[in-house]
């Protein structure tokens, strides 16, 4: 690092400190300073593998100090949006848009999935790791579809990984995703508040704010979630710029993710990815709340069931059979 | 006994850090062998630092490896310290009251690793505030994990605390004012209970996980720990009696041996009745164990480990029961040891990875530790040790002074 980035470096968090609505950040900086101790020397190491402008440090630090997004002020989420929308420009070089559209009032959220219909083609599964920023590295998926022998109604006994032409005859197929859990044991797990249930019903997780402990992973009898092992990767010509900062925004590494039912969407009154993608019409996403819904229809008309009901776990997602 | 003039708190610290800095050539070089040790653990972090976890085994699936295993069994070492403290200030047997310090230095260094593999194990170890109540937001008490963040610094306080007391009184030539520090020992004899209860019920409250989700966790983490830590606290007397001038009464041993035995075997049974449970009528739940004790189609990694973990548990449990060798150390010793050993092999890797496999969804895959998490765990290993022998020779040679 050159002295004179050092002094750049420096006369930015000065402004910081200086900034009197900095002081309660400094207090809580200075008083975890033996924890982040290494905080400073991994700045370093990172701003000299990638040199970064004083400005840019200064997002970082504000990021580094912001508080979980359940407990902000609108005031703070907009800050914070605007913050990372300015810091995908300066590092990526990339035009996002961070939304952080609240919850509609009266709606809750519902999933509803046709095992009769559904033939495999898995263009969900695209649509989602399109839409959803998933890393392209590791081939990060949240949505699984499980071919199923009949006689098997448990998506667990069915083959995950099976790659060839579909639909085969005599089987069926099922789809597994995070269910969104009404009593979701991931939420009682997690040791600092970083996932919550929405009052739409949505089951998220502040990026920013987990701290990689995986208990959530451990805890989900779905397997709902996905870890960010390493620096989750997207070509840049691929990402999905519309985002919400509970969606599918860039997601840093060492993070918790896992399906928000496209958040970015269906806030705005649209539909998922996936339920838009299938061709076949095998999903099925509403408003419980409306009495008039298609996934109010399906629950009153169809026989359905949801997927390990024993455990109590409540799931807002059914399988229904034509 | 009067207060030596000319030492205060700095002194103590200071002479601490003398001591230690003296030594014999082998235990220099010894020192020296655990600062490369740390050495490689703090290079293999950096690669992890680097890149994340993705350097390691873990997948989604497997999602927490031999860093939570080895915190997991860490966890029993630290507890068993109270099966010194118990006899020692409970009942004031005066052969435990002579060692009681070095099973509290011991309990400290299990801690101090046992943390630190949390922290390695952690995604955003730098977001670690989030976790401090007051400046972060703690889900207390509905996470299991905050209990267990909570009851790890207390009782890592409790066990660095009073013996601190003790000591720094001994230093100054005085007697410890057993008032003052009674409260604080029967709040550690209860702690220790809770670390190891709590950290069962980590893995037992989670009804995700059949394997895990087993109402003889708890019980089973009590009986092995009391069988492998004493265990290890008998090689490590056995290491003082025979290089230092710190004699130990050979009654120790005698009286450690009956707890190891009695908890080995008390910990056998209740794996045979979770073996019967398993395998008299498998269900759907009994997949993890199928996996770890025979493995499934082909995905069979941990069927080595456990059947060798498992009979080298019996066997060294039989010669310490039976005690072959008339107390011949050559025989007792050696068995302490790979008891330790076997203990460690099923409480860690044999306890953790199966909980995971197979997925929810039914899917199994093997994991094996990559070099990057075989590094980090030889450094934090090390600075366990370091910090034990710390203490424990500053212990000693106060103690030493204390009693001529
Ligand atoms: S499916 Fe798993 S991740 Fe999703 S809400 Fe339920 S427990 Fe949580
Ligand atoms: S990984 Fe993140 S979201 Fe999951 S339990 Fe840990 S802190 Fe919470």
């Amino acid at each position: 690092m050159s002295s004179q980035k050092q002094d750049e470096a420096k006369t930015t968090i000065e402004d910081v400190l200086e900034k009197p609505s900095s002081r309660r950040k400094f207090l809580k900086g200075a008083s975890i300073a033996a924890a982040a101790g290494s905080a400073a020397v991994a700045a370093s190491y990172m701003s000299a593998a990638d040199p970064a402008s004083a400005g840019e440090l200064k997002l970082r630090w504000q990021e580094y100090f912001k508080k979980n997004y359940r407990i902000m002020s609108q005031e703070e989420k907009d800050e914070t949006v605007t913050r990372l929308e300015r810091l995908a420009k300066m590092q990526d070089n990339v035009d996002v848009q961070i939304g952080n559209e609240p919850p509609v009032e009266k709606v809750l959220f519902g999933y509803a999935f046709n095992i009769t219909r559904c033939e495999g083609f898995m263009e969900c599964v695209t649509a989602c790791v399109k839409e959803n920023n998933l890393d392209r590295k590791t081939n990060t998926q949240y949505i699984r579809i499980f071919e199923m022998e009949p006689g098997q109604l448990d998506p667990s006994t069915g083959d995950g990984q099976y790659y060839h032409k579909v639909p085969v005859d005599d089987k069926f197929y099922m789809g597994a995703q995070c269910f969104h859990c009404e009593k979701a044991p991931c939420i009682k797990a997690c040791p600092t508040k970083a996932t919550w249930k929405e009052p739409d019903g949505i089951v998220v997780v502040d990026y920013n704010w987990c701290i990689g402990c995986r208990y959530c992973q451990a805890a989900c009898p779905y397997y709902g979630r996905r870890f960010n092992w390493g620096k989750g990767e997207v070509p840049k010509e691929e990402i999905t710029t519309k985002q919400h900062y509970l969606g599918n925004r860039k997601r840093p590494m060492g993070k918790m993710e896992k399906c928000t039912f496209c958040i970015q969407r269906t806030r705005k009154g649209k539909l998922p990815a996936c339920v838009e993608a299938c061709p076949t019409g095998s999903r099925v996403f509403g408003n419980l709340l409306d009495p008039d819904s298609e996934i109010r229809y399906v629950l009153k008309h169809k026989k359905v069931f949801r997927m390990k009901e024993e455990i109590g776990t409540q799931p807002k997602f059914w399988y229904f059979i034509d | 006994m009067k207060a030596v003039p000319g030492k205060n708190l700095k002194t103590f610290f200071v002479d601490a850090i003398r001591w230690n800095l003296k030594g014999s050539i082998p235990f220099q070089i010894f020192r020296i062998l655990l600062l490369i040790g740390m050495g490689v653990g703090i290079y293999a972090y950096s690669f992890q630092a680097r890149y994340g976890l993705s350097v390691t085994g873990m997948t989604d699936i497997v999602s927490w490896g031999f860093y939570i295993s080895n915190f997991t069994f860490l966890v029993g070492v630290a507890a068993a310290a109270v099966m010194l403290i118990l006899p020692a200030y409970m009942f004031h047997d005066p052969d435990f009251h002579r060692v009681v310090l070095i099973g509290e230095g011991v309990a400290v260094g299990a801690l101090i690793m046992c943390l630190s593999f949390i922290v390695v194990d952690m995604g955003g170890p730098l977001q670690a505030w989030h976790l401090i109540p007051g400046i972060g937001l703690f889900n207390f008490p509905s996470s299991i994990l905050a209990w267990d963040v909570l009851v790890l610094n207390g009782y890592l306080l409790l066990n660095a605390l009073v013996p601190a007391y003790i000591l720094y009184s001994h230093y100054m030539g005085r007697e410890a004012d057993e008032r003052k520090y009674r409260p604080f020992v029967f709040l550690s004899i209860f702690w220790a209970f809770s670390i190891h209860m709590v950290t069962a019920f980590l893995y037992q409250g989670l009804p995700a996980r059949p394997f895990w989700n087993n109402p003889l966790m708890g019980p089973r983490f009590l009986a092995s720990a009391f069988a492998a830590g004493p265990a290890l606290i008998t090689l490590i007397l056995a290491i003082i009696h025979s290089t230092t001038s710190y004699k130990i009464d050979p009654k120790v041993f005698n009286k450690l041996r009956m707890i190891i035995v009695i908890s080995a075997i008390i910990n056998l049974l209740m794996l045979f009745s979770e073996i019967f449970k398993e395998f008299y009528f498998p269900t759907h739940h009994s997949i993890s164990a199928i996996y770890l004790f025979f493995g499934i189609d082909g995905h069979n990694s941990l069927v080595p480990w456990i059947w060798t973990s498992v009979s080298v548990n019996l066997a060294a449990t039989l010669v310490l029961a039976f005690n072959p060798g008339k107390n011949n150390p050559k025989v007792l010793l050696p068995a302490c040891a790979f008891l330790f050993v076997a203990v460690w092999m099923e409480k860690g890797i044999g306890l953790i990875v199966p909980g995971l496999i197979p997925s929810p969804l039914g899917e199994i895959v093997d994991y094996l530790p990559t070099w990057v998490e075989l590094g980090v765990t030889l450094g934090i290993l090390c600075l366990g040790i370091t910090v034990v022998t710390w203490l424990v020779r500053t212990a000693l040679i106060i103690e030493q002074r204390y009693e001529d």
